[in-house]
């Protein structure tokens, strides 16, 4: 998480990426956890006394797959904004002129 | 599954008929937009025509729904007819139908205004229209914590696309930003997601507010730690300052219909405040009640003057609006602190008017710029603007509203917000700032106003009378006209209001409809 979140605040598109793709392991490393692991315990049938929650699993599920999305977009994003731009700086030039795409606005 | 024999519905057919329109809002946008997808990829005319007429049924659906929750009652509704704290519910009462309707209205005008030409600057509008609605309506139906999770995304990954709509390097790069800062959030909650469910073993709001008052001690600051991340993830969504940097890029970048459609989801952000610090760490939360308030009053005042002083610092007149809006994130914010009936209901009418006043903003600096000739919503004097007189009219109505000068409903929101601050240990500080940052949006709106209209030279470079299409020119009229109308009806509006404040402070009814009926319902997989 840590490391993830240094990622993140580098200046490079391509480190925030990676940072994000670490903070959303580190994320799902911790909703498996939070569930109170147990093993050896089957899934919710009745009759039984002890079991395991399966909720967690469809939470990491569900993240998994919100996260994998995501960062597939923003890696498309950084790359258009590269191949447009020829930088990949993630900050806005600070002059806020339009740029060619805008100036049919 | 075992179910007690006497596993019956108990209630009568028609309420079930009306309870079962519960997640039209969310599934008519669903559906519209997957079979605009598939059907008419290419044909825009016939996209206009659906997706026109889909809104236009989420309208009624939405009136329909606002009327059922009229009576006071909360409704759940069951997906898959599973029991409360297992199964995914869906819960109508006051709050998310008057939020559901906000948003069928907004969606309403800003499509109508899109149609003229917007929407054909890049591919899929509507579709992504339908889906940003699903998000928005889905997370204000939602009863469970992870669901508001889901629709977010839903939502978020809607508007990346509306956003991008259009394309261009600036947008691109503000896209970025943006959708990093909320992939960033979105991880913050569901840590916050993880540790609330590790304390208390549910997600479902209404489960939640059960259980958290009973939590034990030692595990009390691991649920502190899960309510507060929450807080600053929905601080992100809303903007609050110090969380705000992303706005004014995004919005600014944005095109002015999704910019306009955007108005709301900062308001989804002060929306999912009041429901879960309102429900779940609500008065009746033991040790953990108000954990939000001692946070939202500071960030409240600090939102109000960067967005005040943000105004008066802008150079464009996108700006202005994305300030206009920060800034009404933190009146919105200095009510809703309060967490009390009065500041509630301020909070909930300054919520309905500053959502439809910010997005007739963004319209209006686009129709003038459209009007000042190339891209020119610079304040700097340039050629006059074509059909001045009714869009300074406009301009100005706005600005007055969105300042809160007499006689639209923005003086009423910030009468009631001031009152409701009068109790506040700190009134004089809460007033000071915010009749000084009235202050300060009045000169921004003033010397923008006439930098536009009056410091004009050589002839008008936009289209003349007879080229001007006149459904843009209708759609911000009506914005208008509807800020007008609470401020005229502020009467019956602000009991509405009340009465959903009161429901939403008071958690009885809705862990009664989540909970209670849930032993009653259908059997699951019968």
């Amino acid at each position: 998480m840590g490391v993830g979140l240094y990622l993140v605040l580098q200046q490079r598109t391509f480190t925030i990426i990676i940072g994000l793709t670490l903070l959303s392991y580190a994320v799902n490393v911790f909703l498996f956890s939070a569930g109170r692991l147990v093993v050896n315990r089957p899934p919710v049938i009745t009759g039984a006394d002890a079991y395991a929650d399966p909720l967690p699993q469809a939470l990491v599920l569900t993240a998994i797959v919100i996260s994998f999305g995501m960062t597939a977009l923003i890696v498309v994003l950084a790359l258009r904004g590269f191949l447009e731009t020829e930088s990949d700086t993630s900050d806005i030039s600070a002059d806020g002129a339009p740029a060619e795409g805008e100036a049919d606005t | 599954m075992a179910l007690p024999p006497k596993a019956r519905p108990t209630h009568d057919h028609r309420v079930c008929a009306m309870t079962s329109w519960i997640p039209a809002p969310a599934i008519i946008p669903a559906l519209t937009a997957a079979i605009l997808i598939f059907a008419w990829r290419q044909d825009i005319q016939r996209q206009r025509i659906v997706s026109i007429a889909a809104t236009l049924a989420l309208l009624a659906v939405a009136l329909g729904l606002y009327h059922l929750a009229g009576d006071g009652v909360a409704r759940a509704y069951r997906v898959g007819a599973w029991p409360a704290p297992y199964g995914i519910v869906l819960v109508l009462d006051r709050l998310s139908a008057t939020m559901v309707l906000l948003a069928a209205v907004l969606a309403v005008a800003v499509l109508v205004y899109a149609v003229n030409g917007w929407d054909a600057r890049g591919r899929h509008f509507h579709a992504l229209f339908q889906f940003q609605l699903l998000g928005l309506n889905g997370a204000f139906l939602t009863g469970d914590i992870f669901n508001l999770f889901v629709f977010f995304e839903v939502m978020l990954i809607a508007s990346y696309g509306l956003m991008l709509h259009g394309g261009g390097a600036r947008r691109l790069r503000a896209g970025f930003q943006y959708v990093a800062i909320n992939l960033i959030a979105s991880s913050l909650f569901l840590v916050a997601i993880g540790l609330i469910y590790a304390v208390t073993g549910t997600l479902n709001l209404a489960d939640l507010a059960v259980k958290v008052p009973q939590v034990r001690p030692d595990d009390q600051a691991l649920l502190h730690t899960g309510a507060l991340l929450l807080l600053l993830v929905f601080a992100i969504k809303g903007a609050f300052v110090p969380l705000h940097w992303w706005l004014p890029a995004t919005y600014t970048a944005a095109t002015a219909p999704v910019a306009a459609l955007f108005a709301i989801m900062t308001k989804v952000g002060a929306y999912a405040i009041i429901r879960v610090y309102g429900l779940v760490f609500g008065v009746d939360a033991g040790a953990l009640a108000g954990v939000a308030t001692p946070w939202i009053m500071p960030a409240a005042l600090l939102t109000l003057t960067v967005g005040a002083i943000g105004l008066v610092a802008s150079r464009t007149l996108l700006d202005l609006a994305a300030f206009a809006i920060i800034a009404s994130m933190g009146l919105l914010l200095i009510a809703l602190g309060q967490f009390d009936t009065v500041g509630l209901t301020a909070a909930l009418y300054y919520l309905v008017h500053s959502t439809l006043a910010g997005a007739a903003m963004f319209l209006i600096v686009d129709l003038v710029a459209q009007r000042r000739g190339r891209g020119l919503d610079q304040l700097v004097p340039a050629q006059p603007v074509s059909q001045a007189p009714l869009l300074g009219a406009f301009f100005l109505l706005t600005a007055l509203a969105v300042i809160g000068l007499p006689p639209l409903s923005g003086f009423i929101g910030k009468l009631m917000i001031l009152d409701a601050s009068y109790n506040n240990p700190h009134a004089s500080l809460i007033w000071l700032f915010v009749l000084a940052a009235s202050l300060l949006m009045t000169i921004a709106f003033a010397r923008a106003g006439s930098i536009v209209f009056w410091k004009s030279e050589g002839r008008t470079a936009g289209p003349p009378w007879a080229q001007a299409r006149i459904a843009p020119l209708v759609v911000v009229g009506f914005l208008v006209g509807t800020t007008a109308a609470l401020s005229f009806f502020a009467g019956p509006a602000v009991e509405a209001f009340a009465a959903t404040a009161k429901q939403a402070l008071d958690p009885a009814g809705y862990i009664n409809a989540v909970l209670s009926e849930g032993q009653t319902s259908q059997a699951p997989g019968q």
